[in-house]
Order: C-alpha cells, then sequence, then structure tokens
C-alpha cells in the first residue's frame, strides 16, 4: 500500500535528533482494512478500495452492509479508493501505520479545509483594497472596478468577488513523516494539515522524487 | 486529546529537578562543534517559566563580562543535560523581568540568593 486513511488529532511539537524543536501534526492513520480490489478487467482500472473507522451496525445501510460483508469487514465510515500499480492484497487484509509508513517518508495530505463563511475578497482572494484615507469612507475592504461597460456589457466568468470560502478539498504535498508511535497508529507529520481536529485525511506516499 | 498527550509523553523527561523564579540554576547545555560534543554551563537566575507539558520552557538570565545575556531553553529539550538548583531564591512574583533593570547587588537582595 501506498497510503491510508486517517484522523486528524491535533498539533503539538517534537524534538529532532539534533535538538531541534519541529512542529508536527498528530494523525491517527489506520487501521484500515481492504474493502475492494478493482481490477483492469472487471472495472477497467487498478485500484485498492480502503476503509477506515468503525461504524456502528445500526448506521450501516443495507448496500453498505453487504458490500463490507463480501470482504468480510466491519461496517466502516470512511471509503477511498487507491490507484495502485500491481499490490498483492487480500480483502478484509488490515493496514496498520507501521506497516505502511516509515519515518523520513515524503507524503501528501488531503483534506476537507475549515469553513470559513461568506467572506469578502479581501480575505478570500488576498485583495489590496481600497486606500484608507484620500476621502474614503466605506470602501475599505472593497473588490474595486469588475470589468468595463458597454463592451463587453458583462462580468467575465470566474470573475474573483466575494463568496463562500473554505470547506473544499486541500491537497498539501511533499510534507515529512517524522515520527510513528506503532502501538495507537499514530503518525508524525511534520507542519499543518488540512482541516479541523477529527476531520478525515487521506496520507499518500509520495513515490519518484 | 488523549493521544496527543501519548506523542508529548514520548518526549517529555522525568528527572527534571523542581525549580522556580528566582532560583539560580546552573543549566548544562550540549553543544555540538563540528563532530564532537561537549557540556557548557549556563549559570544565572531563573526569571520565569513558561507554559505547560511538552512545549514548556524557562528563562534564565546571567551577567556575563558586565552584559546581561538572557537564554530560553525547552525544558524538555534532549540538547539540555542536567538543570542543577545551585541557591534557593524567595521572591514574590512568578515572573521577574524587573530584575533586567537592576545591578547586581540589588539582584541578591531582591531575589533573597
Amino acid at each position: 500500500m501506498n497510503g491510508l486513511l486517517g484522523k486528524k488529532i491535533g498539533m503539538t511539537s517534537i524534538f529532532d535528533d539534533a535538538g531541534h524543536v519541529v512542529p508536527c501534526t498528530v494523525i491517527e492513520a489506520g487501521p484500515c482494512f481492504v474493502t475492494q480490489i478493482k481490477t483492469k478487467d472487471r472495472d477497467g482500472y487498478q485500484a485498492v478500495q480502503l476503509g477506515f473507522e468503525m461504524k456502528r451496525e445500526r448506521l450501516v445501510k443495507k448496500p453498505a452492509k453487504g458490500h463490507f460483508a463480501k470482504a468480510s469487514v466491519k461496517p466502516l465510515r470512511i471509503i477511498r479508493e487507491f490507484r495502485d500499480e500491481a499490490v498483492e492484497v487480500q480483502p478484509g487484509q488490515e493496514f496498520k501505520v507501521d506497516s505502511v509508513f516509515n519515518k523520513g517518508d515524503v507524503v501528501s495530505v488531503i483534506g476537507t479545509s475549515k469553513g470559513k463563511g461568506f467572506q469578502g475578497v479581501v480575505r478570500r482572494h488576498h485583495f489590496g483594497g481600497g486606500a484608507r484615507t484620500h476621502g474614503q469612507s466605506d470602501r475599505e475592504r472593497a473588490p474595486g472596478s469588475i470589468g468595463s461597460s458597454s463592451s463587453p456589457s458583462r462580468v467575465f466568468k470566474g470573475m474573483r468577488m466575494a463568496g463562500r470560502m473554505g470547506g473544499e478539498q486541500i491537497t498539501v504535498r511533499n510534507l515529512k513523516v517524522v515520527g510513528i508511535i506503532p502501538d495507537s497508529n499514530l503518525l508524525l507529520i511534520r507542519g499543518s494539515v488540512p482541516g479541523a481536529i477529527n476531520g478525515y485525511l487521506e496520507i499518500r506516499k509520495t513515490t519518484a522524487h | 486529546m488523549d493521544k496527543l498527550k501519548l506523542v508529548d509523553a514520548t518526549q517529555m523527561k522525568s528527572d527534571i529537578p523542581a525549580f522556580s523564579p528566582g532560583d539560580i540554576v546552573n543549566v548544562h547545555v550540549r553543544v555540538v562543534e563540528g563532530d564532537k560534543e561537549r557540556i557548557q554551563q549556563f549559570q544565572g537566575v531563573v526569571l520565569g517559566r513558561h507554559g505547560s507539558g511538552m512545549s514548556a520552557t524557562f528563562t534564565v538570565r546571567k551577567i556575563s563580562d558586565g552584559v546581561g545575556v538572557e537564554r530560553i531553553f525547552p525544558l524538555h529539550s534532549p540538547r539540555i543535560a542536567k538543570v542543577e538548583k545551585v541557591k534557593e531564591g524567595v521572591v514574590r512574583r512568578a515572573k521577574l523581568y524587573y530584575l533586567r533593570e537592576l545591578a547586581g547587588k540589588a539582584i541578591r537582595q531582591k531575589t533573597n540568593a
């Protein structure tokens, strides 16, 4: 496997071998279970489907129940696919953090960023806003002109304006694994990762550098 | 939150002696020069302790050749070989920043050290 699913626990700091303080995010990565294997013949592409975090039996809908039963695993909350080249895994197989990651690995972390609500252009697109002085009274955080008038008589698509911010999928690449605690399936990654505490994450090993 | 503490527990030292602001401590710092490692001592008054858990730090001030020098140490840093309490001080404040304005004798009087 070259990736796992996990949950953000929080941030702390650790000391590296040289004694420097390293800021790190703690992620509970695994145990993950293989719920399905997709093959080129049957599905048109090759992938391994992983599930993470047990779910109460009562909360599982019937079709999902059958899907999990097929792989003979307990019902799981999060399911993601990992496109893999030739991996020998069995349905129902369990992956723990130490069977996938090692200290020093470079990974990408995919998560859903914290929702920021409806935000103006200064926050959302880093616009400069208007002048604070020179007779200004009400345009300090205004977007300014959004286009010219009779030609083209419309606002171009994709014009950056105020609106909903955050709550979208974010990938952070080139993060380093600085530690692993196998007993409790904890993964320590240098720096920050997207999303709130208890948010679900996808951690993928970066191959070929 | 418990799992965060689990991570911190792997990093924290358990053999740190009790010391408080106003005490005079001798901090043994590991210094790496090239491929050699030696111990450097830094002795001075503890101005304050900051933070808790893994990220706790403390500030030590000394007068070196007439110049005041302050160092902030992470309490659990592996670079600190040892912290020795040399003398206990009696102070009525948690942060002794006012000692920066005072000279040698006045500091001794203020900390009763």
